[in-house]
């Protein structure tokens, strides 16, 4: 038995984050594993007309090359993901991504609960969620998917967070497995990875 | 997102009576983004699956405020400032170099915006004469509201920005008149606009041109859809004529690939090289 209990049947991990989460997503992608195994797709807020550059930034120190992925693109394993500015990205039953531009949802358009809540559909139990700091209760709901769908709920620890109103709410609406200061999750990646291995 | 949940079968009840009843077809609408809109309608009407039913059966209205809520009906003036940049230095310009007259299509139009920018666009290029522009919809609702070209004021902070970022002649402000809290737009942008009930997907093909922008739209439809969706438009353009479609929208993986070639990357806008 591994530390926090995992096997190698999980499918995907995903991420949401607002205020405050570059840095810990940054650290997150620079300390991944070389060929970790799944795919993670992240959704974080973003200015909504600023197309590019933040994808750059997010690749600087990233052990592998983030891409916003085109409406209907396949979901690769090993694959980094970033939901693009102004469109909301859902994952669909076949394992691949599709755009939309509907209404704003908590004033966030990406919205994390839109992409959590769509990959919870999708890979049921075999999701990790991963939720960060922010300031608005977006990706709640989406991490109550995950959790009603038997997938793997975590939280960045609140008092590391700058704002911390976003796991706070998650952890609210539904049963968090793991309250996790940044450095503990990358362990728990590593740890995860090492089930594929 | 709703916390409620739809299943697949009630979801093809719905589609299959649309349907018969009323001749569109949702069947290859994208699952995820034709769930949440469904799960939605029946969160804002108050009903229930068969609820709903019932009502598209019994009351033949309902199905113009059916559609009209279950579009996506979210848009913005000069959306990506930097597509518009483009059409006016790089692609009309192109166009123009072999036809002075020419036509556009914009399909999937919603409330206007983008027509409107098109307009505004050709009127600042000194061109505007010589374009015919055809702005279609399945929403009939929101054709009149396109017509209307009246906008709630809070809109224009957005839209403002984006005409600044397209580094455009003037102000926004010059084309519209603040009246009740409404921007409403000189008339005069919509002269040579025809707008068209037209559904995409069962829709003929009605005209050729010279320019389709698609935009966002083929983003509600599943793989297959947008295939078909993209004959028509193979269909619609004269041989050298532009696709343009949403920056996330790519052409890649479609059948009808190899008869287009990509001219601006960026900006998602593509020149039909073979009939």
């Amino acid at each position: 038995m591994n530390k926090y209990n995992l096997n190698n049947s999980y499918k995907a991990v995903v991420i949401g984050g607002s205020a405050g989460s570059f840095q810990g997503i940054v650290k997150i992608l620079s300390q991944l594993p070389p060929g970790f195994p799944l795919p993670i797709i992240m959704c974080l807020h973003r200015l909504k007309h600023v197309r590019n550059g933040f994808v750059e930034a997010l690749s600087l120190k990233s052990v592998i090359q983030v891409t916003e992925p085109y409406d209907k693109e396949s979901i690769k394993k090993g694959g980094v993901y970033l939901a693009p500015s102004n469109y909301h990205m859902s994952v669909e039953l076949g394992n691949y991504f599709a755009m939309s531009t509907e209404e704003m949802i908590n004033n966030s358009r990406p919205a994390i609960d839109i992409t959590l809540g769509t990959a919870a559909y999708v890979y049921r139990d075999k999701l990790v969620g991963i939720l960060l700091s922010g300031a608005n209760r977006d990706g709640g709901l989406g991490m109550k998917h995950i959790k009603d769908k038997g997938g793997l709920t975590i939280v960045q620890e609140p008092t590391e967070c700058m704002i911390d109103t976003m796991p706070r709410a998650a952890m609210a609406l539904t049963k968090i497995d793991h309250v996790m200061k940044v450095d503990l999750i990358i362990d728990f990646l590593k740890e995860l990875d090492k089930q594929y291995r | 997102m709703a916390t409620q949940d739809i299943d697949i079968a009630d979801l093809k009840r719905i589609t299959e009576l649309i349907q018969s009843k009323h001749g569109y077809d949702f069947r290859n609408y994208a699952m995820s983004s034709f769930k949440r809109r469904m799960l939605r309608i029946l969160e804002l009407k108050n009903l229930t699956v068969d609820a709903l039913i019932k009502k598209l059966t019994d009351n033949p209205g309902f199905i113009d405020e059916f559609l009209d809520e279950l579009t996506v009906n979210v848009t913005e003036m000069f959306r990506d400032p930097g597509f518009w940049r483009v059409m006016r230095d790089e692609i009309i310009p192109g166009i123009l170099l072999n036809h002075k007259q020419f036509k556009i299509w914009h399909a999937g139009c919603s409330s206007g915006e983008e027509v409107l920018s098109m307009a505004i666009l050709l009127k600042e290029m000194g061109i505007y004469d010589d374009v015919t522009l055809i702005a279609s919809d399945l929403d009939t609702n929101i054709l009149e509201k396109a017509k209307a070209a009246s906008y709630p004021i809070k809109n224009m902070e957005l839209n403002e920005k984006n005409y600044i970022r397209l580094e455009g002649k003037g102000s926004l402000k010059d084309y519209f008149k603040e009246e009740n809290g409404k921007a409403v737009f000189d008339r005069s942008l919509l002269k040579n606009v025809s707008f068209r009930k037209h559904d995409l997907v069962v829709g003929e093909i009605f005209n050729k041109f010279d320019l389709v922008l698609c935009r966002n739209v083929m983003i509600y439809f599943n793989q297959t859809l947008q295939n078909e969706v993209l004959k028509k438009f193979h269909d619609s353009l004269f041989k050298y004529g532009y696709l343009a479609i949403g920056s996330k929208e790519s052409l890649i993986w479609c059948d009808i690939a190899s008869k287009f070639i990509v001219v601006n990357n960026e900006e998602k806008v593509y020149k039909k090289i073979k009939d």
